[in-house]
């Protein structure tokens, strides 16, 4: 733990009312295999208060909001509920003590009504079956408490968003919630939805109900808190109350101790332009909208671009259709100087672009396969000789491969699942090199990978770039946006907005540039952000 | 699955703890084998004799060969329920063929050769997986549905083509159509043993190179494991979906021929519950039905595994009510110690972890405490 911590937060048991600790986590751990998600955090949640967490992916956020709400249960340490211990072995355990959690993803039922999806598992019986008019008063009363006019009988598929995003705070609050934990509620909300959001939680605090929260937009954050903490690495590394805080300190707090790396000097040798994005669009048929709108960028040989934006700006959509698993709406996409927007994934890797994907546990890794199977999945037509893998040959290339980037392993044979993140991000990065790209794309490279290992995941990429290899990579953090890229290229609301040269750029200038969230003008005049090929010195 | 180039890594601890794992996991059928046949073995004398072995032998077979197509399917994660009735519908077309076939606007009957016959009917089987395959990879259409409604449609078109009767006299074949064979070819014993053991070894030796040795067989473990992360690899995902079903296809259509051979005769229940019983061999083999685990060698035994039990259970006299329960009971329970095994896999790496841990926080109090004995708010681990 760092020094200057402050130390005013210790409890003044009995003292009763609004600030009182009524939800306290003493020295929880949590540990995935050989992942340390947590590492003794010590938290308290206050009565009438807002918590709110800050952190980077993989800094221990989630994970203790899974503990406090019942969906794991913490490898070591314990919680206390009002000052007695409590072990909570599931949600409905923890929904029945008063702790609920809006999730980032709606939970809720949209062939349901509004009525149903709220008393859904806990519903009001009478003898004649379920009590619907008892329901819905209910139901209405809730409303008017968030002052929302929503009808219990509509159903939820009719509700805007926003609305839903309501009825989610209605089931958790007609659960008698005196806890009340938020996980990136207003990712899917407009600026007024948000603001309808805030005086309802304004609201619940005169309620007395404690509130967590966390979100990626953290000026919205800071403007909602009266608590701050922050988590780096699975630490609580900072207390503080709201009136002491602003960006600058949350930022530098989150990202902690410069890395250290820094790539802003190395030399710059590009080639000719490899991948050309050109007017590319893709729509997202579920939400009916376009993440990415207009979008024109071009990466050449030996050049490391970074695409900065928060976290829906659409960068996900962007590489996803880069690498081949989405279709693009508009535009072309240009490899080599051939339009390849009609290949499939396989076709582009073939032609020399992969993608290391976001997900590492979702969509990197085959987790019943070794270390060597994972390695060699994307090249395997370099060993095949008569329809035959050629296996000595394969298994000597990964054995190379593993030495050549530095993984650590046992060997080529131990189970994927016993490397840490950032060995587990190597075998991914590995696995797309050996086979020979010409373009790597990278999906937050760095996610739940500790601060060591990210050091040696960037001199990974940026050897590979010096060998001619064009680098698109995605990240949500400004520092390895600044230090760990040729050019900063800013992403916000499916547009690219502006360029950077990260030699002289600052930290602030790049974020407020991803924060502007400013709707684009008209969507279908949108000003295209037409990021020039800057020549760089 | 060890190798010559997998051998020669350093034997690191890690890494015989898996191989010994896994080897337990295939041992426990290979052990439930050795135990029902030494039960029976003891009960009844004739258990072991060469006569009844070579029964064994034919049954465990059309069961084994089923059971290696359904394996490459449950490895992708899915189901075909479909095999029972493509043996029914292969035997039926194979039964037709031999009666001939009016060609339409003539007066011409066809009767193909012997050879293109079993073509013709393995392809048929190919075909129906084929058609399987593609609603289940392109249309996206959910396997048990999809090879489910094919389980019936098969089977209809099975009892249409055999039109109420069994072809049974026409199966001989006829001296100068050139059709003439099916039983002295695919109901012969060659070397003493049945020709459908002797398939079915051939086949368990393509498989196992097939899954071992070729991009096919990571691909379809890759698939049956992570398809999001196999696809963004450049795994032709819907290629491998819809081959592993035109490959139980394939299986089926052998079998097909293979039975009417066998039972002399091509009737509408031809195959019936063959798809459960090649299930229950891939299971009690060790195969997870979420896919990406099974090996060939574990089918096989799973395959014996059955057949020694039947085979038992009838000649010991157990009535075959009981039969149907028994053999059920051991498939539940073969599966239930894989889970129980894993349970107890992953309870033991938690406590690990736990201890771990402890440990490190213990270390950690202790150097606080050494570097700064006076400070009290230090708090207690628990």
């Amino acid at each position: 733990m760092p020094a200057g911590q402050p130390n005013g937060l210790e409890n003044t048991p009995g003292s009763g009312g609004s600030g009182e600790v009524v939800l306290r986590a003493v020295n929880v751990s949590k540990t995935y295999g050989v992942t340390r998600a947590l590492k003794g955090v010590n938290f308290e949640v206050r009565r009438g208060e807002v918590t709110v967490l800050f952190g980077e992916n993989g800094a221990g956020k989630s994970t203790l909001m899974k503990i406090l709400s019942g969906v794991e249960q913490p490898t070591a340490g314990h919680l206390e509920l009002d000052g007695e211990v409590i072990e909570l072995m599931s949600t409905t355990d923890a929904v029945a003590r008063g702790i609920s959690i809006i999730h980032q993803e709606l939970n809720l039922n949209p062939n349901l009504k509004v009525r149903d999806n709220i008393f859904l598992g806990r519903e009001i019986m009478s003898i004649r079956g379920i009590d619907f008019a008892e329901q819905s008063r209910i139901t209405r009363q809730m409303m008017q408490r968030l002052e929302e006019p929503i009808s219990p009988d509509t159903y939820v598929q009719d509700l805007r968003v926003g609305q839903q995003q309501i009825v989610e705070i209605a089931r958790a609050l007609s659960t008698d919630a005196r806890i009340l934990i938020m996980d990136e509620p207003t990712s899917a909300l407009s600026t007024t939805e948000v603001h309808v959001l805030f005086k309802i939680i304004r609201e619940l605090k005169r309620q007395n109900v404690a509130i967590v929260y966390i979100s990626h937009h953290l000026e919205e954050a800071i403007e909602i808190a009266d608590r701050a903490v922050v988590f780096r690495d699975g630490e609580l590394v900072a207390k503080e109350d709201a009136g002491d805080i602003n960006l600058p300190w949350v930022v530098r707090t989150m990202v902690g101790r410069e890395a250290d790396y820094d790539f802003r000097e190395e030399p710059r040798h590009y080639g000719d332009v490899v991948l050309s994005i050109q007017d590319v669009s893709v729509y997202d048929p579920v939400s009916e909208k376009f993440p990415v709108e207009h979008v024109s960028l071009d990466v050449r040989e030996g050049e490391i671009v970074c695409l900065y934006g928060l976290m829906g700006a659409g960068r996900t959509e962007l590489m996803e259709t880069l690498a081949g698993r989405d279709k693009v709406a508009g535009g072309r996409i240009m490899l080599d100087g051939t339009d390849i927007a009609g290949t499939n994934v396989s076709e582009r890797i073939e032609r020399g672009m992969g993608l290391v994907p976001e997900d590492r546990q979702r969509d990197g890794l085959i987790k019943l396969q070794s270390v060597g199977k994972n390695l060699s999945l994307a090249g395997l037509s370099w060993w095949v000789r008569n329809g035959l893998l050629q296996r000595v040959a394969e298994t000597l290339r990964v054995r190379e491969q593993i030495t050549d980037i530095g993984i650590k392993t046992a060997g080529p044979d131990a189970p994927i699942t016993s490397l840490s993140g950032g060995n587990a991000q190597k075998v991914v990065i590995g696995k797309i090199l050996l086979t020979d790209p010409r373009v790597l794309l990278l999906d937050e490279p760095t996610r739940g990978v500790d601060v060591g290992a990210k050091g040696e995941i960037f001199s990974l990429i940026f050897k590979q770039a010096r060998q001619g290899l064009a680098v698109l990579f995605v990240t949500s953090d400004v520092g390895e946006a600044l230090t760990a890229s040729h050019r900063i290229v800013v992403m916000s609301r499916g547009h690219l907005v502006t360029e950077f040269d990260p030699r002289r750029a600052t930290r602030e200038e790049v974020m407020a540039a991803a924060e502007d969230s400013a709707p684009p003008l008209l969507s279908t005049d949108a000003p295209r952000a037409q990021v020039t090929n800057g020549a760089d010195a | 699955m060890t190798t010559t180039a997998e051998t020669d890594v350093a034997a690191t601890p890690k890494r015989f703890n898996i191989n010994f794992g896994a080897l337990i996991m295939e041992g426990r059928a290979l052990v439930a084998l050795l135990v029902i046949i030494a039960i029976f073995a003891l009960m009844n004398d004739n258990y072991l004799s060469s006569g009844n072995l070579a029964t064994i032998a034919k049954d465990v077979a059309f069961n084994a060969i089923i059971a290696l197509g359904m394996l490459l399917v449950i490895l992708k994660g899915g189901i075909d329920l479909s095999v029972g009735s493509t043996v029914g519908l292969t035997g039926a077309v194979a039964g037709n063929l031999f009666q001939g076939v009016s060609l339409p606007l003539t007066d011409a009957v066809m009767y193909p050769s012997l050879w293109v016959i079993v073509v013709l009917a393995v392809g048929v089987g190919m075909l129906v997986g084929w058609v399987n395959g593609i609603l289940i990879s392109r249309l996206n259409l959910a396997p048990f549905i999809v090879t489910l409604g094919m389980l019936y449609v098969g089977r209809g078109l099975t009892q249409v083509l055999l039109g109420g009767t069994n072809i049974t006299n026409e199966l001989r074949g006829q001296e100068g159509l050139n059709n003439e064979g099916l039983f002295t070819i695919f109901a012969s014993s060659p070397l003493g043993v049945p020709i459908s053991a002797w398939v079915m070894v051939a086949l368990a030796v393509v498989f196992s190179i097939l899954l071992t040795r070729t991009p096919f067989g990571r691909w379809l473990y890759a698939t049956g494991s992570n398809e999001r992360a196999a696809e963004l690899s450049g795994v032709p995902v819907k290629r491998v979906k819809t081959r592993v079903y035109i490959f139980t296809g394939m299986c089926a259509g052998m079998v097909g021929i293979l039975q009417i051979a066998n039972i002399r005769s091509a009737t509408a229940d031809l195959g019936s519950l063959y798809e459960l019983n090649a299930i229950a061999a891939v299971v009690i083999g060790g195969a997870a039905l979420s896919g990406g685990r099974g090996t060939v060698r574990g089918t096989i035994i799973g395959a014996f595994v059955i057949g020694f039990l039947t085979n038992g259970l009838v000649i010991v006299g157990v009535s075959p009510f009981w039969q149907t329960v028994i053999t059920g009971a051991v498939i539940i329970l073969a599966v239930a110690m894989d889970q129980i095994q894993q349970i107890i896999q992953r309870r033991r790496a938690d406590a690990r972890a736990v201890a771990q841990v402890r440990r490190e926080s213990q270390q950690q109090e202790d150097e606080e405490a050494a570097e700064e004995p006076l400070k009290s708010e230090g708090q207690k681990v628990h």
